[in-house]
């Protein structure tokens, strides 16, 4: 069973939102890097460009497989989790406190828009 | 044990052979155009000083290591391991072959020529397609070259708005890749819920800025693209190219062809369909084969049929140019033609139908203890999802995998397509006889009764081998690729 945790937002293609202030964290959820297996490179998006909801910002490769990271909400990046870049395996040691990247100016309109942990529970068993 | 490198067998001063003295005039060498000082090596090159003995026994060790469709059944989806018979071998050892340079006079080496158009002509007729080039020498370079004549093909029309590349999600990973290198954009197409591209989400991204559409036919679930006219006519409505990846062509040889199809462009692996060697990684060949509309876009040079023999036709403007050296793997397409020859017609065509009916059988076989989740119109190839195996019994598809190897077989190919969560893609092909077919299915089931009775056993696999688990991590991210 995945962790999931209430305090967090999803999105369908497994990406969590958190909120701190004008500050948006974005990171992928504890199924994504279950499925993903060990994570071996996490492409981190470029500093100061905006990117739509839905629209792929960078990606994630694991011994599996490479998969594109889908940005749940849109935003301009203001920060990129530099800690990945030696580290990826930080990912799969603990998906929720080490985020991927951060987004200023979103929308939060989308962000309201997005799973609570409880839905996004339900749609984990629907798949 | 674990085979040491040659360079950690190495003793100074033990040679395998000794040069005779230099019978050429010093002068001769001393007048050959000396490196520019920063190219010359200062001290001698740091080669393993070993015995020819040693080295035989390195080599014959390592050949011990490996497995090979020579050595048992190798099952790995999407890659057509089948068996390579030894004339083709034989005929490619000919020194009328070997001992040959692509530079030489045209006129002293007409077989080669014809062996190169006959094969064209060969090829053309089982695909459908008008014309080709054997330069590519992979499958991802056929695909890179096919895609660079559909931008030629777009740029000399002025049409300078295609820049998107429409692909399946259950692709395989170099069609993307091969769209990115050429400069287009990758647009992902949906598939429903039998496996196969979902019209309706390719209907509505079609527009005038798609360039064209890559679709592998059977796709890699193995599966029939059974709407392949509609997609075709929705494509070529909207304006596009539609692109055959010829990875899944060893299903329909003879049958069908990609031409008839609505096809404008494919590559061909003859590594996979026309049985000539995967060998370590290369060499391959990729040949691209095209319709008319993309004709004038093929590599240079032709070649082209004189009153008496062959000839090289340089003299096309609109050619994408030269894609390899000299004129391919010619040493391998060779076996391939070696192949097509001795197959003849109706020699393909039941070698698809044997593929189809082998992976079909085995499919049946295994359903009642695997789970197979499209299952409507397998081909060649089917794909077995464990993921119920993994909820219950915490064993993954490379648990799997790994504990094939211990049976005596390679592993199938694992995690993709990535639309099956624990995938293991599983390509008989026709070269395994109904008894071989019959002991992988009991190992399988073997398996899969251990996945249940004691699936620890499953994560220690494989105990066989010279090492188990490699540190798949540390492989990607800590490479050392030198000594």
């Amino acid at each position: 069973m995945s962790r999931i945790l209430d305090t967090l937002r999803y999105s369908k293609d497994h990406e969590w939102v958190r909120i701190e202030g004008e500050k948006a964290y974005v990171g992928i959820t504890d199924h994504a890097q279950d499925e993903l297996g060990e994570i071996v490179f996490v492409e981190l998006p470029p500093i100061g460009e905006r990117y739509r909801k839905d629209e792929e910002i960078s990606s994630i490769e694991s011994v599996k497989a490479a998969s594109p990271i889908i940005n749940p909400i849109e935003g301009v990046v203001l920060e990129a989790n530099e800690d990945l870049d030696g580290s990826p395996e930080l990912i799969n040691e603990d998906c929720y406190a080490n985020h991927i990247y951060v987004l200023g100016s979103f929308s939060r309109e989308e962000y309201d828009s997005l799973m609570d942990g409880t839905e996004y529970a339900t749609y984990l068993a629907s798949l | 044990m674990i085979e040491p490198l040659l360079i950690e067998k190495s003793v100074k001063g033990r040679l395998a052979y000794r040069l005779p003295p230099l019978d050429l005039p010093e002068t001769f060498v001393r007048e050959l155009e000396p490196l520019p000082a920063h190219l010359r090596r200062e001290g001698s090159a740091r080669l393993p000083e070993v015995s020819e003995l040693d080295v035989v026994r390195h080599f014959t060790r390592l050949s011990k290591m490996v497995h090979g469709v020579d050595d048992g059944m190798y099952p790995l989806g999407s890659c057509t391991m089948k068996y390579n018979p030894k004339l083709g071998e034989e005929v490619a050892r000919m020194a009328q072959f070997t001992r040959i340079h692509p530079l030489q006079d045209v006129s002293t080496v007409q077989g080669c020529l014809s062996v190169i158009h006959s094969l064209l002509e060969d090829l053309s007729a089982i695909t459908g397609m008008s014309w080709g080039s054997l330069q590519p020498c992979a499958g991802s370079h056929g695909e890179y070259t096919g895609l660079k004549m559909i931008r030629a093909y777009f740029l000399k029309q002025g049409d300078r708005r295609r820049t998107k590349v429409l692909i399946p999600v259950s692709a395989h990973g170099t069609n993307p890749a091969s769209a990115a290198v050429n400069g287009f954009d990758v647009v992902e197409v949906a598939s429903n819920r039998k496996g196969l591209v979902d019209l309706a989400d390719l209907k509505s991204k079609l527009s005038d800025e798609v360039a064209a559409l890559m679709l592998t036919n059977p796709n890699t679930l193995g599966l029939f693209e059974e709407d392949i006219l509609e997609i075709s006519e929705a494509v070529h409505e909207a304006g596009a190219l539609l692109y055959y990846d010829g990875a899944n062509l060893n299903a329909i040889m003879g049958k069908a062809r990609p031409g008839d199809m609505g096809f404008d462009v494919l590559h061909l692996n003859l590594h996979k369909t026309f049985s000539t060697p995967h060998g370590g990684g290369g060499p391959g060949s990729g040949p691209v084969m095209v319709n008319d509309l993309l004709r004038p876009f093929l590599p240079k040079p032709d070649i082209i049929p004189q009153e008496e023999g062959y000839a090289f036709d340089w003299d096309r403007p609109d050619s994408i140019g030269k894609v390899s050296m000299f004129w391919g793997n010619f040493l391998v397409y060779l076996r391939a033609y070696v192949y097509i020859l001795r197959m003849g017609g109706e020699g393909l065509r039941a070698a698809a139908g044997h593929a189809v009916l082998n992976a079909n059988y085995l499919a049946k076989k295994l359903a009642p203890y695997y789970e197979i989740p499209y299952t409507s119109g397998i081909m060649h190839e089917f794909v077995i999802s464990v993921k119920n195996y993994k909820e219950r019994y915490g064993v993954t598809a490379e648990d799997f995998a790994k504990a094939l190897i211990d049976e005596g077989y390679h592993p199938p190919t694992v995690y993709f397509p990535l639309i099956v969560d624990e995938a293991l893609m599983i390509e008989p092909t026709e070269s395994e006889s109904p008894e071989s077919l019959d002991a992988f299915i009991e190992a399988m089931i073997r398996i899969a009764e251990k996945a249940k009775r004691d699936p620890a056993s499953l994560k220690k696999a494989p105990v066989s081998t010279p090492v188990g688990r490699l540190d798949q991590v540390k492989a990607v991210k800590d490479a050392k690729v030198r000594y």
